[in-house]
């Protein structure tokens, strides 16, 4: 584990200039939420910080509405692409149950922060065989069992009063965790790595919802 | 992504099956084939995205047989070749494979298989794909992330055509689907023509062939001297106790070393058929113990053990007694196997970690057919007519009517199966079978299934699948389509007519949004008798979608009217399975921002579904 030689991810944004060892983002979402692509604008963001980059995501079958973790990780040198038990510095939700079945990636050890949309999505199994799902609150109390913080985010139904449907709401995500300082990566970086990533014609539609979410992160309840 | 393969910067961030690529077009590749296959699946696209603009031959091909002869011919004309697929892709082309070691090739040609432990995109086994390297003696080639993909791939091409061999490189899901930033070199223009120049080498007919299997084994003795050490990496340290690792392990053993704060020596190796014995065999011979650290099955750790019996027989060997054989590699594993290797204890403890987490109760959540997928509608029909029938499955998107509420597969066995398995069922059973089959999956190895059965006279219902396309791997085009792999046009063939001519009389095409028709077509063709085929023909809806949203055309959406609906319907609706049906806190709804407007929920329940106002 390398908590010991990380920076606090709160911190690392006023440290301007100093290199971290590395820093380690699960994305838990599922297949058709945009998992894939905020891993790969942070990772295109931290390979234009300079940094050594690696990430991991599964395809295919796994897609189709079925969870898709995504690994990101970034620093000095990176080995392996996959995230240790325990070693996320910080875990986005981009649905808060799939949050919590990614959530043993995080521990309070390593100061693991959450940040989740709270818009809900029912898989079928809560409706055809009955298994339960847990309100947001006692979403959020497990997954503090696994980190520091939980931000629960308005993520979704934000997104869908500016542009008419979620599908952005990843980049909210982004946005919010940038304002709050939970990445340490400039946010120059960030929108040139979404420039690169994200289809070009939508890129200012993205540029604003990032900009709503750095909003809801500046001066949000959260 | 074009930007990023045919990229002049210094480094670049590239997908480890872009790296495949980008390898290729390094060292000149003029000739790519490939039947998609996840996690392979990108190194196709890959190809298709650039194939035109440098005047690449990429195609895909009907199935991995033909597409791996096709890249032959290209080698034996003297053009440099890539194939590439998944691990049950190379099952499909070992018929060719085998003999082509012997045949030997002109110029490079480069056999790519990626492999997926843990099934996560797989439903039918963990195929661990080294054991065919030492079966069709051809050399194999491991990398272990983004940037060994691009450099092997290039090594790869250089011992082939030194050679004249055909050479593996085994990806595995984790390798295939990494991002890492790679170094790039120059990209190289390749010769897309070349002449077939007759040769008697390569008409290796008995008796010759046994002094061809013999070179053979001479040839690959020569290239583990000559490639051994350049595809291996030593990493020296004090003591007695060493790791011997391969493929993504490695990137896990050094992650391990470091949390634990400690060095040990670790030998990586990169060539993995025909394995440096010599270098392995140094490195076992001053220790005292040694773990090898490998992805499912104990490969490496049978020939250390058969090293360490001559050169060190009193090795102590770790391996599988530590680690798992089933199931993807995980950090966690490796961690915790070296550290009892080195006896010194990690920091954390996963072991309570994990209790904590495994007392949390998370509903399931399967992956699912889409919202206005065609398959649920045929799916949905069939158990209407004929709740009993046996339904045989195959591989595609429709794998997932296995999951509830559908539950209509009752096996998936590998691609086109479904007819041999309905056939050998109809045989000897009295029971009403029925095979569902995918559009590509019917090209790819359905026809000589669907001869078969006229031959010998079965009376089951081949239901084809024909979404128009290869959804499940990203939308490829397939024969019947009319476009290639370059996006451009060609000759579609005909399902109707294929099946017309294999000599099938009851033959008809249903549109699965029609849910009376294709229950009644389902139950008017089993009550035959007769082999009787039905093309379910709707085009995949998140292409529609997608096109629907291009031409700005508006997706009329549909919605519950709660007072109407009665219990039965409402009992109908959820036995349906589409996703944009939400049920939350008893009330029943659909979500306006899943639905896509297929229309099928209204045919279930006329009453109380209504397009939205």
């Amino acid at each position: 584990m390398h908590w010991l030689w990380c920076m606090c991810p709160n911190l690392s944004g006023s440290d301007k200039g100093e290199r971290m060892k590395e820093f380690n983002v699960v994305i838990a979402g599922i297949g058709g939420q945009g998992s894939i692509t905020l891993a790969y604008v942070l990772a295109q963001a931290a390979f234009l910080k300079g940094y050594d980059v690696k990430t991991s995501e599964l395809h295919g079958l796994a897609q189709r509405y079925g969870s898709v973790p995504c690994h990101v990780r970034f620093g000095e040198k990176i080995y392996s692409s996959v995230i240790m038990e325990g070693e996320a510095n910080l875990i986005i939700g981009l649905e808060p149950l799939e949050a919590v079945r990614a959530c043993y990636y995080g521990s309070k050890e390593n100061g693991t922060i959450f940040v989740i949309d709270t818009k809900r999505i029912f898989p079928l199994s809560v409706q055809v065989c009955k298994e339960p799902y847990p309100s947001l609150k006692r979403i959020q109390k497990m997954l503090r069992a696994f980190g520091e913080k939980v931000f629960a985010v308005n993520a979704s139904e934000a997104v869908k009063k500016l542009t008419g449907s979620f599908v952005a709401s990843n980049i909210y995500l982004l946005g919010f965790c940038s304002a709050k300082k939970l990445i340490p990566i400039e946010k120059e970086f960030i929108l040139e790595g979404m420039r690169k990533v994200l289809p070009e014609k939508l890129f200012d539609l993205n540029k604003k919802v990032f900009e709503e979410g750095e909003k809801e992160g500046l001066y949000g309840k959260g | 992504m074009v930007e990023r393969i045919l990229s002049e910067q210094e480094k670049e961030l590239l997908l480890g099956n872009e790296a495949i690529v980008r390898g290729a077009l390094e060292a000149g590749v003029g000739f790519a084939s490939t039947y998609p296959g996840t996690p392979a699946s990108e190194i196709g696209d890959t190809f298709a995205s650039i194939a035109k603009q440098l005047g690449i031959n990429f195609e895909y091909s009907t199935n991995e047989k033909v597409a791996l002869e096709a890249a032959a011919g290209a080698a034996l004309s003297g053009v440099r070749s890539l194939v590439a697929f998944k691990s049950f892709g190379l099952n499909v082309a070992s018929d060719s494979l085998f003999p082509l070691a012997y045949v030997g090739v002109k110029a490079g040609m480069v056999v790519v298989v990626s492999d997926d432990p843990s099934c996560w995109s797989s439903a039918q086994s963990e195929q661990d794909s080294r054991y065919y390297a030492k079966l069709a003696h051809l050399p194999m080639l491991e990398p272990s992330d983004a940037q060994e993909c691009k450099d092997f791939t290039k090594i790869a091409f250089e011992i082939s055509e030194k050679f004249e061999i055909p050479v593996l490189i085994r990806l595995s899901t984790r390798v295939s689907h990494e991002t890492g930033v790679v170094s790039l070199g120059k990209i190289v223009k390749s010769e897309k023509t070349g002449k077939f120049v007759k040769d008697i080498k390569w008409k290796d007919f008995p008796p010759e062939i046994i002094n061809t299997h013999k070179d053979l084994h001479s040839k690959l003795e020569e290239i583990a001297k000559e490639y051994g050490k350049r595809l291996s990496k030593l990493l020296q340290a004090k003591g007695n106790k060493g790791i011997i690792t391969s493929g993504v392990s490695y990137g896990y053993v050094l992650e391990a070393l470091e949390d634990l704060g400690i060095e040990l020596p670790v030998l990586k190796l990169g060539l993995t058929f025909p394995l440096p014995e010599k270098i392995i065999e140094n490195f076992l011979k001053s220790l005292e113990s040694v773990l090898v650290v490998e992805e499912l099955e104990p490969y490496l750790e049978e020939s250390v053990c058969k090293l360490a019996g001559r050169i060190n027989p009193d090795l102590k060997i770790l391996g599988k007694n530590l680690l798992p054989i089933a199931g993807e590699m995980t950090e966690e594993a490796v961690l915790q196997a070296v550290s009892k290797l080195a006896k010194k204890k990690p920091k954390f403890d996963f072991s309570s970690h994990r209790k904590k987490y495994e007392k949390i109760k998370i509903a399931r959540r399967f992956p699912l057919m889409c919202p206005g997928c065609p398959h649920r509608a045929t799916f949905y029909a069939a158990k209407l007519a004929e709740p009993k029938a046996v339904f045989a499955g195959d591989i595609g998107c429709y794998m997932l009517g296995v999951h509830p509420p559908l539950e209509t597969l009752d096996f998936v066995l590998a691609m086109g199966a479904s007819e041999g398995l309905a056939h050998g069922i109809s045989k000897v059973t009295n029971q009403k079978v029925i095979a569902f089959i995918g559009d590509s999956t019917f090209f790819h190895a359905g026809i000589p299934a669907l001869i078969n059965m006229v031959f010998n006279k079965s009376n089951s219902l081949i239901i084809i699948l024909d979404n128009r396309t290869t959804a499940m791997t990203g939308h490829q085009p397939h024969p019947g389509v009319g476009l290639n792999g370059l996006g451009e046009p060609t000759k579609p063939v005909s399902l109707l007519d294929l099946v017309k001519a294999c000599g099938v009389e009851n033959v008809k095409i249903v549109d699965p949004y029609n849910i009376r028709e294709m229950e009644e077509t389902i139950k008017e063709f089993l009550a035959s008798g007769k082999l009787s085929v039905i093309i379910a023909r709707r085009e995949c809806r998140l292409m529609t979608i997608r096109r629907m949203k291009k031409e700005g055309m508006k997706i009329h959406k549909f919605e519950i009217e709660k007072e109407k609906l009665s219990k039965e319907c409402r009992q109908k609706l959820l036995s349906f399975g589409c996703p944009a049906i939400v049920e939350e806190d008893g009330i029943i709804f659909i979500d306006e921002d899943l639905c896509t407007g297929c229309g099928v929920c209204a045919q279930i329940c006329p009453e109380a579904i209504k397009v939205k106002g």
